[in-house]
């Protein structure tokens, strides 16, 4: 009878298993590297406030979307939640509600909107792409039919502290959005790894007949997964809302892309079953920091696109390549 | 065409597959590779069809030394490798699927799809299959299937066609009919190489046998001379008592009933009762409907009338969910599709059914699992190089293992296994079957299907035929003969019918 070699889990030291897991800190540290020698103003706290700021938004979708991409599904319609919770809280406010409650409201619409997607998704047995493909016309056409297609801003929206606070406060000299950000990625940290919820996420994703058979209720955790996504979308839009102090009708077009590039970057297999929501953090920040360095090189918004996709696209390529090896 | 391998040796890193392995197939000859899972088959069968280059040893065709290039020019020598899973393009004709990457072409560089269907059809006509080429390949049965892919042999010009477990999904006519053409071919001088886990097959159809064992060709006998004990001792490297282990039930009250279960145009009337400690073998040709009844109870399919009772209370199932909180566990046919997601780890696939009961305030509890995961891996003795592997990287039997290990942690009482050692090697098979007495032992009510008749024969204590949706008969195992359940399977009637 063969050993059951169950008494070794801790394994030596293993340079290239770090540098494979490690492989997106990695990546950043050396963007961070370039950026700062061709600009040593990065490195300025003010600057990487602003950076993590700038990031945020796109964090706090791509937590979302990291859900919903490790079922092996996408979400484009993110950027249309969000930009109809956006403007319908904008315009609640407007119209003397609470700002409380207004943002509760652009909260539970976003959610609803997500469940909505997960619902057509697990019942109506559609493809994720499809679904949302078509939710992201819906909504953004609801968008624009709700708002006008006109910009929502009031007084009232100026003068609400807390509704200000949210995209604009400081709390302990760091601006709010990074506090919700962090507090959102410890948040979907736990409940990825800490709760019967994530290992059926990871279980959908890697083998959706087998989880069904394990037990997994796979119906009800894929709706709750794009509830999760529409949530963290309306929660970015609220934040963004308030940076502007007004709901713009095109705000987050294409939002989605970038939330999809963060959760790839961060090494989620795109097949499902496989990442880590601490990777898209990472993607994000690669992301933002690739924004904010070419700003301060002074690189022309049309060359950044190049260099973002070409970024993406190197990484993708690594990552096939870890992957086989 | 004389193939001869002479002392083939391969290492992946430190781990040496191969040590000097001979193997020598004669023209028209069909010679059986036997051996557990992991003793070095595969890779002696890469290496003959150049997928794999040898670190030692010479291949001989005919007397000559041979050195491949890779698979096609294996190929262009006349050896042909029939894989176990088929890659076919289900969506695809047979037409298209045979002459992939080798279409015909007209003179104006145009698919010449005339004279492509005129030879596709008489190749498949010579093994006596009328298969219409421009169905998609998948609307056929996996029979038809295997036929195409010897055709795909014949196209290339093979010498020498190596089989991978190609029973494994045919139901009894179809493998009648496979023997039927590989006797043909043989009669032609087409050589097999026939590599099988099923040992009646190997004494019908081969006429010799190579036996390896932790790669090294251990023996070579010609099938008439030779016992199975003698090369299951040889396969394992020490006797394995009797390949059943005994049976000592104590069979309690009734664990789980049927009463009029009914899928529409699937299986009818079905009743049937299962004991606490008890072995209830489901057998029956494939397609008769064993399989679909489990998956209603389970509730993966929907029945459409009936009753479940469970220690006498009705219970109503819908959904596996339900089915595990009921306590009820279900080992699937598809391991790999079913039963679990290979690239998730041990610890993952093991922990899934119970997950809910590990939690506390919420979140669940890691070191807790752990240990619940370890301590199965030990009792179902799961070899591994730890829980964090995935579990597509194991044997066959491992898998299972780990199949069966998922289901006793969930705390099944009565545990459904669909075909549990298929694909399973004999070592591991012993396995399985003491584990099933294990848990019989304390208290679990098991239903086993399975198509291999011994395995039926030996390890149930009562027997449920099926034919065509219906049970034609349960029998008491003891006294029970393979043609009495062959009968029952086939619809016919027997007079030891129990209960």
């Amino acid at each position: 009878m063969q050993q059951v070699d169950n008494e070794t889990p801790k394994k030596k030291f293993d340079f290239k298993q770090i540098i494979s897991k490690m492989g997106t800190v990695i990546a950043l540290l050396i963007l961070v590297l370039v950026v700062t020698i061709a600009n040593p103003g990065f490195l300025q706290p003010d600057n990487l406030l602003n950076l993590l700021r700038q990031t945020s938004i796109n964090a706090i979708i791509a937590f979302g979307m990291t859900f919903v991409i490790l079922t092996g599904g996408i979400d484009l319609s993110v950027g249309s939640i969000l930009a109809f919770t956006g403007a319908v809280t904008a315009s609640t406010i407007g119209s003397g509600t609470p700002a409380w409650l207004a943002i509760l409201f652009g909260l539970l619409l976003g959610a609803l909107f997500g469940c909505l997607n997960g619902f057509i998704i697990a019942y109506g047995k559609a493809a994720a792409f499809i679904a949302t493909l078509a939710t992201m016309t819906i909504f953004r056409g609801a968008t624009y039919v709700f708002t006008d297609g006109n910009p929502i801003s009031s007084n009232a929206l100026n003068n609400s502290f807390l509704f200000q606070y949210v995209g604009r406060g400081y709390l302990f000299g760091i601006p709010f959005p990074i506090i919700i950000m962090v507090v959102a990625f410890l948040i979907w940290f736990v409940v990825l790894n800490k709760t019967a919820f994530g290992r059926k996420t990871y279980a959908l994703g890697g083998n959706e007949r087998a989880a069904f058979v394990a037990g997994v209720n796979t119906n009800k955790t894929t709706i709750l997964i794009y509830t999760i996504s529409g949530l963290m979308a309306s929660l970015a839009g609220m934040i963004l809302t308030s940076r502007l102090s007004s709901a713009q009708p095109d705000a987050g077009t294409s939002y989605e892309m970038d939330a999809i590039a963060a959760v790839v970057l961060g090494g989620t297999s795109l097949a499902g079953g496989k990442g880590r929501i601490t990777g898209t953090l990472v993607g994000a920040l690669i992301i933002g920091t690739l924004n904010n360095g070419m700003n301060l090189l002074g690189i022309s918004s049309f060359y950044q696109q190049i260099v973002k996709g070409v970024v993406i696209l190197i990484a993708v390529l690594l990552d096939r390549k870890k992957n086989k090896a | 065409m004389k193939v001869e391998l002479k002392n083939i040796s391969k290492s992946f890193g430190e781990n040496h597959v191969l040590e000097g392995v001979d193997l020598t197939v004669e023209p028209g000859e069909v010679h059986s590779l036997v051996g557990e899972n992991g003793a070095g088959k595969s890779t002696l069968m890469n290496i003959f069809t150049g997928l794999l280059k040898s670190d030692g040893g010479e291949i001989l065709v005919d007397g000559k030394a041979v050195h491949y290039s890779g698979p096609l020019d294996a190929e262009q020598h006349g050896i042909s490798f029939i894989h176990q899973e088929m890659n076919n393009f289900a969506e695809m004709s047979v037409v298209d699927n045979m002459f992939l990457s080798k279409e015909l072409r007209t003179k104006f560089g145009l698919m010449d799809q005339k004279t492509m269907i005129k030879q596709a059809n008489h190749y498949l006509g010579e093994l006596g299959s009328n298969i219409d080429v421009l169905a998609p390949i998948g609307s056929l049965t996996v029979g038809n299937q295997q036929m195409i892919e010897i055709a795909k042999s014949l196209m290339t010009n093979a010498k020498v066609i190596i089989m991978d477990e190609p029973t494994a999904a045919l139901t009894g006519n179809e493998i009648k009919q496979l023997f039927e053409v590989v006797n043909k071919l043989r009669a032609k001088g087409v050589s097999f190489i026939y590599i099988s886990h099923r040992m009646e097959e190997i004494f019908k159809i081969a006429d010799r046998v190579t036996v390896m064992r932790d790669g090294v060709s251990v023996a070579t006998y010609k099938v008439a001379d030779v016992a199975m004990k003698q090369l299951v001792h040889d396969m394992v490297g020490r006797d394995i008592g009797s390949f059943y282990p005994d049976r000592n039930p104590k069979i309690g009250k009734v664990a789980l009933e049927a009463k009029h279960l009914k899928e529409n145009g699937v299986f009818d009337d079905i009743n049937f009762e299962v004991h606490d400690g008890e072995i209830l073998g489901f057998s029956g040709l494939m397609g008769a409907g064993r399989t679909e009844i489990m998956r209603a109870i389970f509730g993966i399919d929907k029945l459409t009338s009936g009753e479940i009772l469970l220690d006498g209370k009705k219970v109503s199932i819908h959904t596996p969910e339900q089915a595990i909180r009921h306590n009820i566990g279900f080992l699937t046919e598809d391991r790999k599709d079913e039963g679990l997601i290979l690239e998730d780890s041990i610890y993952n696939n093991i922990a899934l059914p119970s997950i809910e009961g590990f939690k506390k305030h919420g979140l669940i509890d890691d070191k807790t699992i752990d240990d619940f995961v370890k301590m199965l891996m030990k009792r179902l003795t799961v070899k591994a190089m730890g829980a964090d592997v995935s579990a597509g990287s194991l044997s066959g039997g491992n898998q299972q293992k780990v199949v069966l290990a998922k289901w006793v942690g969930s705390g099944a009482r009565v545990l459904i296994l669909d075909e549990p050692t298929r694909g399973v090697d004999v070592g591991a098979k012993r396995e399985i079957y003491e584990l099933m007495n294990e848990l019989t032992d304390r208290n679990v009510a098991i239903i086993m299907i399975s198509s291999d008749l011994p395995e039926v024969l030996s390890m149930s204590d009562r027997i449920a035929v099926v034919y065509e949706g219906r049970i034609t008969g349960v029998v008491d195992a003891k006294g029970a003969t393979q043609d009495m359940v062959m009968t029952l399977a086939t619809g016919g009637t027997v007079n030891a019918t129990s209960r």
